[in-house]
């Protein structure tokens, strides 16, 4: 199986200051990641580098083969989807408007049925004619899923299944509605699209992510399976957390902490 | 409900399907286009010559009229008196008002104006400084000073006004609001700083001309100046495909915009010049005139939504309505006098603007 994406040596750095420090990673076509780390470890400069929207500045990058940068906008936007952590409409765009806008330029039936299904997926249909900006945050980042899920639905008719780059996407939601929105995104996964996910809740990564990337200080500080990643070892040194991880039920691990460390730098 | 238009809080809450379909949004920006001919034959008819409506077909040459002496009378006045004042005032409120909600999408806010946050000032200080500059080095040589200067120089005024702000108020793909508005009003007192500057050391005649020309006044208009800005006029209508989907991404933030396929920069660049010239052209012949570009989209973002294919279009016609209307009245109100249009404008603005202000306060976070 090809890579989805490829990094090599990858840097990234403002000033004298290294976010990204000689990452390389291979992900292949149709795998889930998760990105885990402390605040600060770079997992969204990483995710940033990787949509194409920011330069790095060492090593390569190589999404489907080729440099994210070196594609033009619109067949990039074929290629990958990012959901971002917050988005804010500035104006009052309807709920089945900001979907469309996946679809980019392209209109007509079949974009019509592709957000149709979508908002329905995100369990939003009944909300389409709404004012975005009248919704809760919650309410907000599914319709900004669905509105993805067209973007990677047009990509998918032309290049086949996708990337799709997810800055914490259970951050606003409650616990019944992150379930559901991982639901949705292993549903993608099963057809094909590669995931990438920056997340902060270690457990929802253990379930979700059959791979986990530590980063810690701009490096990769683990990559494995849960059960190899998710450590009482790891946890002390990425996160400065003792004792935390314990067995569940179904043999995964699970992060409940005590205390932070008391060690120093 | 889908599909139905309620009233009340749920009428706020849904966006009307009917307004924000292909079909609404023709019939809308049709009834604005009929509307501006309405106001337009209202322009010409009255005034301090006036021409009744029953004798305007005579007078455009469209029937042959009866009384050759009224008929040649009615033709001076509306041929070469009204008619250029209604183009003239048609093009500049197209001009404000949708340079105004080209500004608002690039910034991403809905009280982003050229005349509120100085760019228009910028203008006025490129225009000013040609007049007096201009006069000064063509002072020996017999020349009068080129009128078609004057959009130029408030053109380079307002782009070297809307790349400072844009650079100062956007860092890393966000743009600080707060830093919007309170820079666009230090650059505003910057360049009218520099235009006091240029009325300190003006001479006589410079300074007759530098402060007619700040007052604002469509007055002065001629053929030669519709002439002039229709250019600008074709350059904006042209431009609407090409902008309005990037524009309506662009309202995600600049970062989502590119993930969604926008060139998010050559979208800027284009917007800022596009917005500059218009403005420039605008403030070269009317002085700084504020709040059309502000009340205007807002009023069409509640009818017909903030989708920039539909809004930008219809904020033009209604923009023309709106000056040509206040052109109207400002020139018929005190007859004989006139009272300056930018002061007509700011009196129905200015409370608007509080409105829009405190009714946003929440949605955009001040």
């Amino acid at each position: 199986m090809t890579a989805a994406i490829e990094t090599s040596g990858l840097s990234v750095r403002v000033g004298a200051k290294a976010l990204i420090d000689d990452v390389s990673l291979s992900i292949a076509s149709g795998e889930t990641v998760a990105l885990v780390g402390p605040n600060g470890a770079g997992k969204s400069t990483l995710l940033r580098a990787l949509s194409g929207e920011i330069a790095p500045s060492g090593g390569a990058i190589k999404l489907r083969g080729n440099d994210p940068r070196a594609y033009r906008p619109q067949v990039l936007a074929l290629h990958r989807a990012v959901l971002s952590q917050h988005v804010n409409v500035a104006f009052p765009f309807s709920v089945g408007e900001v979907v469309r806008m996946g679809a980019g330029e392209t209109r007509g039936p079949a974009v019509e049925t592709m957000a149709e299904s979508a908002l329905a997926e995100v369990d939003m249909g009944h909300m389409r004619h709404r004012i975005i900006g009248t919704l809760s945050g919650g309410e907000q980042q599914r319709v900004h899923l669905a509105r993805v899920l067209v973007q990677l639905g047009c990509g998918e008719t032309k290049f086949g299944p996708g990337v799709l780059l997810l800055d914490e996407p259970t951050a606003s939601l409650d616990l019944c509605h992150q379930l559901d929105l991982l639901t949705i995104i292993k549903r993608c996964t099963e057809r094909g699209t590669t995931v990438i996910t920056i997340m902060h809740d270690l457990n929802l990564a253990t379930l979700f992510a059959r791979r986990i990337v530590a980063l810690h200080n701009g490096r990769i500080a683990r990559d494995g399976t849960p059960e190899s990643t998710i450590t009482d070892d790891m946890l002390a040194e990425v996160f400065r957390i003792a004792g935390a991880v314990n067995q569940a039920p179904a043999g995964l691990p699970f992060v409940l902490p005590h205390a932070a460390t008391k060690r120093s730098r | 409900m889908p599909g139905v238009n309620s009233t009340g809080t749920a009428g706020f809450l849904q966006a009307s399907t009917w307004a924000r379909s292909r079909r609404g949004g023709l019939v809308i920006v049709g009834s604005l286009l009929a509307l501006l001919v309405l106001v337009a034959i209202i322009a010409a008819a009255i005034g301090a010559a006036g021409i009744p409506v029953s004798r305007l077909p005579a007078a455009l040459g469209l029937v042959h009229g009866s009384d050759a002496a009224t008929l040649e009378r009615d033709q001076l006045v509306l041929w070469s008196v009204r008619l250029p004042r209604i183009a003239v005032a048609v093009s500049i409120g197209a001009l404000l008002a949708a340079g105004g909600t080209i500004m608002q999408g690039l910034f991403r806010n809905p009280l982003a104006d050229p005349a509120l946050v100085g760019v228009s000032s910028g203008g006025a200080l490129g225009a000013a400084s040609v007049i007096v500059f201009g006069d000064r080095i063509l002072a020996g040589s017999g020349i009068a000073l080129p009128f078609q200067l004057l959009p130029v120089a408030a053109f380079v005024g307002a782009l070297i006004t809307t790349y400072l702000l844009h650079r100062l108020s956007t860092r890393e793909n966000r743009t600080s609001i707060a830093v919007f508005l309170l820079g666009g009003i230090a650059i505003g007192a910057l360049a009218s700083a520099g235009i006091g500057l240029l009325v300190f050391v003006a001479d006589d005649r410079q300074l007759r001309d530098v402060t007619f020309w700040l007052l604002g006044s469509l007055g002065g208009a001629t053929w030669e100046k519709a002439a002039i800005l229709a250019p600008f006029l074709i350059a904006m209508i042209a431009a609407i495909p090409f902008l309005a989907h990037g524009l309506d991404l662009l309202v995600l933030g600049e970062a989502e915009a590119f993930h969604m396929g926008v060139e998010v920069e050559r979208l800027k660049r284009w917007s800022i010049v596009l917005v500059s010239a218009m403005t420039g052209a605008a403030v070269a012949f009317a002085g700084v005139i504020g709040f059309v570009g502000i009340i205007v989209p807002h009023l069409l973002r509640l009818v017909i939504g903030p989708g920039h294919r539909r809004l930008l279009p219809a904020s033009a016609c209604l923009g023309a309505i709106l000056l040509l209307g206040a052109d109207t009245f400002a020139r018929t109100i005190a007859a004989p006098a006139e009272v300056p249009i930018g002061i007509l404008t700011a009196l129905v603005g200015a409370p608007f603007f509080l409105v829009i202000l405190l009714r946003q306060r929440s949605v955009i976070g001040l």
